[in-house]
C-alpha cells in the first residue's frame, strides 16, 4: 500500500452533457513509469488532466468519483496550487515561455518563493542537467527559449517542470511532435528520472509504451464515445499476455 | 460563342484587378498629396520666421505690430496633454482588455464590448460638450483653476483613447496561445500570476502598439480639446492652467489668418504631421520586429 501514489475510485467525467470518462478505477504506483494507451478520443489525455486538475480550466466539466494523491482527496483536501507544484506536466507541443532559457526554468520556483541569485542559479543548473540540456545551452542561458530546436524545447519544458521538484511528472504525448533521435533522448531521460520521480505518460506510440513503461493502462471508447479503462497491468503482461480480448486486438493492430 | 465568353471573363478578371489596385492606390496617393500640400503651404513660413524661433519661442502673437510665431508652448502642451491622457487611460484600458480577453463571458461581456464600441463611435464634439458640462466643473470645484485647462483636455482625451487601447490590446492578449497559459497554470501559478508573468508579457508588443496608436489619436484630437482646454496661447506646464495645443492653435486662428500667419499654421500642421509619422513608424518597427522574432 505504501507505494500507491494515486488511487482513483469510480471516476466519471462529463463535458457538459457528454460523458467522456466512465467509472475509472486505478492505482498508480510511485517511482514507476505508467503509460496510458488506447485509440484516439478514448479519454486518456482527459484522464491525465484529472490528476493535476487541469480540467478545472474548461467550462462545464463535471467530475464524479474520487482521486487520492498520497492518501489525500485532490478535489477537497489539497490546495490546487500546491497540487500542481507537486504534479508537473509536460505537454504534447513544446510550449516554452517567450522568455530566456534561464527565466523559463526559474518560472516555477519564483511563483512560490523569492530566491537568492545563487540559490536560483543552482536550481536552474540542476533542472537543466536533469533534463540533459545543460551542456548544450550553458553558455546561452539568456537566449530566448523559443530559439531552441523542437527536441531541446521539449527538454526545456521538462527542466521547467523539474525545477519545482515535483513528485510526479505527467506527460501528454511528449514526443509525438519530435523526430526519432529527440524522442529517444526523452525516453532515456524518463528512465533516468524514474529513480526520483513518478511518471505518467500518455502515448499513441505503443512501442514507446512497451520500451519505457513499467505499468500500462489500456483505455477504449464505447458506442456513445465515452472513454473507459479496459485493464491495467505490468507492461510485459499487457503486451504479451493481455487478459482482455480487446487489449489483445488493439496491441496486435486489429483496430485503433 | 464559348470562346467569346471566356474572352469576356478574362477581360473582366484583369480589369477588376486593375480597378481594385487603383482603389488601393487612392489612399497612398492621398497621403502623398496631403504631405506635399502641407509642406508646400507651410515651408514659406521660414522665409520670414527663423525656424529656430518657430520651434523654440513661446511667443505666439500673430496680430502684434511685430508679429511673432513661436509654437514651443503648443508643442509642450500637446505632449503634456497626450502623456497625461495616457497616464489616466492606460491602467483602466489595460485592465479592461485583460478582463475582456481572460474573464468576461456571456451577456455581460457583450454589453461591455458594445459599450466600448459605442465609446469609439461618439463624435468628438459630443466629448467636448460632455467635457464642458461635467469635466470642467469637476476640475474647477475639486482641483482648482477655472476648469478650462490642459487637465480637463487630458481627461476627455483619456476617455476618447480608451477604446483604441482596449480593442487592440484585447486582440493581442487573446492571441497568446492557450498552451502557454496552460503551462503556467500547470506549474501551480494562479490565474493572476499567469496573466502578469506570461500572458501580458507575451502580448506586450501588441499592447505597446495600441498605446502608440492611441498617442497618435490623442495628439491629433482637436474639437474636443479646444472646447475644454482654455485655448490660451500662453506657456504653462501646470495642468490646471489654460493652454493651447498644436491642433487648437490651427483651428482657432485658421478662420482669419492670412499671409505669413496662415503659412505658420500650416507649419504647425507640419509639426503635428511629423509627430504622427514618428508614432506610426514606431508601430511599424514593433510589428516588423514581432514578425522577425515570431
Amino acid at each position: 500500500m505504501e507505494n500507491k501514489l494515486f488511487n482513483v475510485k469510480n471516476l466519471s467525467l462529463w463535458y457538459g452533457e457528454n460523458k467522456a470518462l466512465n467509472d475509472i478505477n486505478m492505482e498508480i504506483e510511485a517511482n514507476k513509469i505508467t503509460a496510458f494507451i488506447g485509440p484516439s478520443g478514448c479519454g486518456k489525455s482527459t484522464f491525465l488532466r484529472v490528476l493535476n486538475r487541469m480540467n478545472d480550466l474548461i467550462d462545464g466539466v463535471k467530475i464524479e468519483g474520487a482521486v487520492d494523491f498520497n492518501g489525500k482527496d485532490i478535489f477537497n483536501d489539497v490546495d490546487i496550487m500546491n497540487l500542481r507544484q507537486e504534479i508537473g506536466m509536460v505537454f504534447q507541443k513544446a510550449n516554452p515561455f517567450p522568455m530566456s532559457i534561464y527565466d523559463n526554468v526559474a518560472y516555477g520556483p519564483r511563483l512560490f518563493k523569492k530566491y537568492k541569485k545563487a540559490e536560483m542559479n543552482d536550481i536552474v543548473e540542476r533542472a537543466l542537467r536533469q533534463a540533459s540540456l545543460w551542456d548544450e545551452i550553458k553558455d546561452r542561458l539568456t537566449t530566448n527559449g523559443l530559439a531552441l530546436s523542437g527536441g531541446q524545447q521539449q527538454r526545456l519544458c521538462l527542466a521547467r517542470t523539474l525545477a519545482t521538484n515535483p513528485q510526479v511528472i505527467l506527460m501528454d504525448e511528449p514526443t509525438s511532435a519530435l523526430d526519432p533521435i529527440s524522442t529517444s533522448r526523452i525516453e532515456e531521460l524518463m528512465i533516468d528520472l524514474k529513480k526520483d520521480y513518478s511518471i505518467v505518460i500518455v502515448t499513441h506510440n505503443m512501442q514507446q509504451a512497451s520500451r519505457i513503461s513499467d505499468t500500462t493502462s489500456f483505455f477504449m471508447i464505447d458506442q456513445s464515445r465515452c472513454g473507459f479503462l479496459v485493464e491495467t497491468g505490468d507492461t510485459k503482461d499487457i503486451f504479451f499476455k493481455p487478459r482482455d480480448k480487446r487489449t489483445e486486438d488493439y496491441i496486435s493492430g486489429k483496430f485503433g | 460563342m464559348r470562346n467569346k465568353s471566356i474572352k469576356i471573363r478574362k477581360r473582366l478578371e484583369s480589369s477588376s484587378r486593375v480597378f481594385l489596385l487603383l482603389c488601393g492606390a487612392i489612399s497612398v496617393f492621398t497621403v502623398i498629396l496631403i504631405t506635399i500640400f502641407i509642406v508646400q503651404q507651410g515651408l514659406p513660413t521660414f522665409k520670414t520666421v527663423p525656424i529656430k524661433e518657430f520651434l523654440f519661442s513661446t511667443d505666439w502673437s500673430p496680430s502684434a505690430d511685430i508679429p511673432h510665431y513661436g509654437v514651443a508652448s503648443f508643442v509642450v502642451a500637446s505632449i503634456e496633454v497626450t502623456l497625461l491622457s495616457m497616464i489616466f487611460a492606460l491602467p483602466i484600458a489595460l485592465s479592461s482588455a485583460i478582463y475582456l480577453s481572460e474573464f468576461a463571458k456571456g451577456r455581460f461581456a457583450k454589453i461591455l464590448r458594445s459599450g466600448i464600441e459605442l465609446l469609439a463611435g461618439i463624435p468628438s464634439i459630443i466629448y467636448g460638450l460632455f467635457g464642458i458640462a461635467v469635466v470642467v466643473p469637476f476640475v474647477r470645484n475639486f482641483i482648482g483653476g477655472n476648469g478650462y485647462s490642459l487637465l480637463s483636455a487630458s481627461i476627455i482625451l483619456a476617455i476618447m483613447i480608451l477604446p483604441t487601447i482596449i480593442n487592440f490590446s484585447e486582440v493581442s492578449i487573446k492571441a497568446v496561445p492557450d498552451e502557454l497559459k496552460a503551462a503556467s497554470i500547470a506549474m501551480g501559478a494562479t490565474t493572476w500570476q499567469t496573466i502578469y508573468r506570461v500572458t501580458v508579457p507575451s502580448a506586450l508588443s501588441g499592447i505597446v502598439s495600441s498605446i502608440i496608436l492611441a498617442l497618435g489619436r490623442a495628439i491629433g484630437e482637436t474639437t474636443a480639446v479646444v472646447l475644454v482646454g482654455g485655448n490660451a496661447p500662453i506657456f504653462s506646464t501646470n495642468p490646471i492652467d489654460m493652454g493651447r495645443t498644436l491642433t487648437m492653435n490651427i483651428i482657432t486662428d485658421m478662420s482669419y489668418a492670412e499671409g505669413v500667419h496662415m503659412s505658420a499654421l500650416f507649419a504647425t500642421a507640419m509639426l503635428l504631421f511629423i509627430f504622427i509619422l514618428l508614432l506610426n513608424l514606431i508601430v511599424v518597427a514593433i510589428m516588423r520586429k514581432e514578425r522577425l522574432d515570431g
